[in-house]
């Protein structure tokens, strides 16, 4: 026990000893340092700003994802790229309301869906003030347990407003503001192309997901699904939610049989629409990020690498600059523990200076890029990504610096100090 | 009669360093060089001698033997007692560290550090002494004559100065023995013969010392001189029985007649 304490005692002093000793000498030799460091300090920067702009990415797009729920299942047409109706019209491939009509009854692992009808942008009027670039959007009532977009004040459709065809609507609260409506604006009309429209609800933006599009301001309108066929012929999608995460694919394979027979696509026939699940998108995005981060940590690999070799480089000529140094040092009484730990900490020590400038440079990249981008403005550099950063100095210090510290412990004293 | 009393006398203190037919052969090439041939030595507590020897005859090699920083081909060496001929490396390092002090010609400060670090070098090494090292090394260098020193980088020092800092240093550790290869090589007279002043002072105070030198007036502060050659003794002898100090003393008294 005793001998415990005394070898770590033994241990923490030769440390510290070791870490005084490697300051003072990286002091001595600051330009020198500090060039030696520059690879060290671009690999941590680039690790650093690479994680945290993914880490930004991903967790702007879980918000945006967890808009949608990730049981949803989006429907909607597509031209097939081969078969007899690879040159069809959009026209004839759109969808009809009754293509999806029983879909739940064929489709036991469907808990619910909701045709939406797309009738392009639209001006809005309210006695003498208008928005353009209003976005008109038929939906039925199980949109609202399908996507999570709350409605904040007022109701959400009921099955009754679809089927009755009421004149009614949801709009956001940006629209209601450019249209100088009430703050409650329930029960007010508003009027788009001939038609008006009696408010029944507030519904929540969307979170913005457009990489810099800013452009004109836009604003939706949403109104049941029938009522949409009075004002032209929509285009028609549709959202479904699946009974859970797990049966999702199971889901869309009944839903593609299912509409291949509405549709009556003949066997051997492709798919004249696309089922993408939100579950997909994300393996998809997960895998892409992984990628990113791959290559990302490849290139940052190589850069560690070289800034590594530049340590032991400097490390070596170090060595042998010191060798009278090393010899002195033996001949006191150190160990060849000693002057290896001597010069392993004084690599790492350098190590640990470029990782820190690393951390702050990174840290200057990632305010730069959340600035440039409001896709990236949730970017952050996660701790773990600082503690990789440095634990990756570190291994580089040790590794590139056991080489010349080896040389330096195995020096003969005698030798060493009759060194020029 | 009276030397003989005194060899008695000496025999009663402990023996410190005992070397049993000590061979040192350096291969070059195919060539072997028998740097030390045989050598047989006693050292007892509180000697103070003097090595001698033309060019290559082995004094260094020896001085390294002793200092623990190179082992012998073959032999017996006992230092305090402990046989050091199968020590590890890291039981010679605590030897060289706790129980040996060493001189080099050449100083061997460290450019960077100042006095007081300098000596405070081998305690940070040692396994006692590295909490008391600051205090310690003030100590020594009182020691030597250094106390307004402390700060000063070796390039700020004299050569004695420098010396001084060096003797400091290897006596930090309480050395059972200094070991000095030429200390005043790189001295000018009188300058060394301060330094010879504090090795004169130190052996009063009870330090063991051998010191290396090519130069008979340096010698002659020692109480017994060896004189090596092709890597033998070729003799072995208290300071007043040995022929070349008697001829210088004989001239000295001449002179001072004359
Ligand atoms: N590392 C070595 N390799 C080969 N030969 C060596 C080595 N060190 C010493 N020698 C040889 O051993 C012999 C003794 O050398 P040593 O240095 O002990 O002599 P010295 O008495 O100290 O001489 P000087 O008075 O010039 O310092 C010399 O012949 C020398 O050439
Ligand atoms: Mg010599």
């Amino acid at each position: 026990m005793i001998a415990v304490i005394r070898v770590s005692a033994a241990f923490l002093r030769l440390f510290y000893q070791s870490v005084y000793l490697a300051l003072g000498q990286i002091w001595t030799n600051k330009t020198r340092s500090v060039l030696t460091t520059i690879g060290i300090v671009i690999g941590v920067a680039s690790v650093t700003a690479v994680i945290a702009a993914l880490t930004g990415l991903k967790a702007k797009v879980l918000t945006q994802v967890e808009s949608f729920g990730t049981n949803t299942i989006f429907i909607l047409p597509t031209r097939p790229d081969k078969g007899s109706m690879r040159h069809a019209s959009w026209w004839t491939i759109r969808f009809l309301p009754e293509h999806f009509d029983d879909m739940l009854e064929h489709c036991p692992s469907v808990e619910r869906f909701s045709r939406i009808a797309g009738i392009g942008r639209h001006t809005a009027h309210y006695r003498e003030k208008s928005a353009e670039n209003v976005e008109v959007t038929g939906i039925e009532a199980a949109y609202h347990e399908i996507q999570s977009r709350p409605v904040v004040l007022g109701r959400t459709f009921s099955v009754i407003d679809d089927m009755q065809v009421r004149p009614v609507c949801l709009i956001d609260p940006k629209l209601r503001d450019e249209l100088r409506l009430d703050r409650d604006c329930i029960g007010q009309s508003i009027r788009i192309g001939h038609y008006a429209f009696r408010i029944v609800g507030v519904i929540e933006r969307q979170p913005e997901l457009q990489f810099g599009e800013s452009g004109q301001e836009h604003y939706e309108v949403f109104i049941p699904f029938k009522t949409t066929f009075k004002m032209g012929r929509p285009w028609i999608a549709a959202f479904a939610a699946s009974k859970g995460t797990e049966v999702t694919e199971e889901a869309q394979a009944e839903i593609r049989f299912f509409l291949r027979r509405t549709r009556n696509i003949r066997p051997g026939e492709p798919d004249t629409f696309r089922i993408e699940s939100v579950k997909r998108f994300m393996e998809t995005f997960n895998s892409i990020a992984l990628m990113v981060t791959l290559v990302a940590g490849g290139i940052v690999g190589i850069s560690l690498l070289v800034g590594g070799v530049g340590i032991m480089n400097i490390m070596l000529v170090s060595v042998s600059e010191r060798t009278r140094e090393i010899g002195l040092r033996k001949a006191v009484g150190a160990k060849k523990s000693a002057i290896l730990t001597q010069f392993l900490i004084e690599a790492v020590v350098l190590c640990f200076i470029g990782g820190l400038v690393g951390v702050g440079i990174g840290q200057c990249l990632t305010l730069v890029i959340s600035g440039i981008n409001p896709v990236l403005e949730l970017t952050y550099i996660p701790a773990w990504a600082i503690l990789l950063s440095f634990g990756f100095a570190g291994s580089v210090g040790i590794f590139f610096g056991m080489f010349p510290a080896i040389k330096a412990a195995r020096l003969d004293p005698i030798e060493a100090l009759r060194h020029e | 009669m009276t030397l003989k009393m005194q060899t008695m006398a000496d025999k009663t203190e402990k023996l410190i360093i005992r070397l049993q037919n000590v061979i040192k052969i350096y291969k070059v090439g195919v060539e072997r060089i028998h740097a030390l041939d045989g050598i047989s030595l006693e050292l007892w507590e509180n000697e103070y001698v003097a090595v001698m020897g033309p060019s290559g005859s082995g004094k260094s090699t020896l001085m390294n033997v002793l200092g623990c920083l190179d082992q012998a081909t073959s032999g017996y060496y006992e230092l305090d007692g402990q046989d050091t001929t199968k020590m590890s490396d890291a039981a010679l390092a605590r030897i060289r560290n706790e129980r040996i002090g060493f001189v080099f010609q050449t100083f061997e400060l460290l450019g960077r550090l100042s006095a007081l670090k300098n000596v405070e070098m081998p305690l940070i090494y040692s396994r006692n002494g590295w909490w008391s090292r600051r205090k310690r090394a003030k100590n020594v260098l009182e020691r030597v004559g250094l106390e307004d020193r402390i700060k000063h980088r070796p390039n700020q020092l004299s050569g004695g100065e420098k010396q001084r800092v060096a003797i400091a240093r290897a006596l930090v550790c309480n050395p059972s023995i200094l070991l000095a290869d030429e200390p005043t090589g790189n001295l000018d007279s009188k300058t060394s013969e301060g330094i010879l002043k504090l090795f004169d002072q130190l052996h009063q105070e009870g330090q063991t010392i051998v010191i290396v030198t090519h130069e008979e007036h340096v010698a002659r502060h020692a109480k017994r001189i060896i004189r090596m050659r092709d890597g033998l003794i070729h003799s072995d002898l208290p300071r007043d029985q040995d022929p070349a100090y008697k001829k210088v003393m004989q001239n000295v008294v001449r002179e001072e007649l004359e």
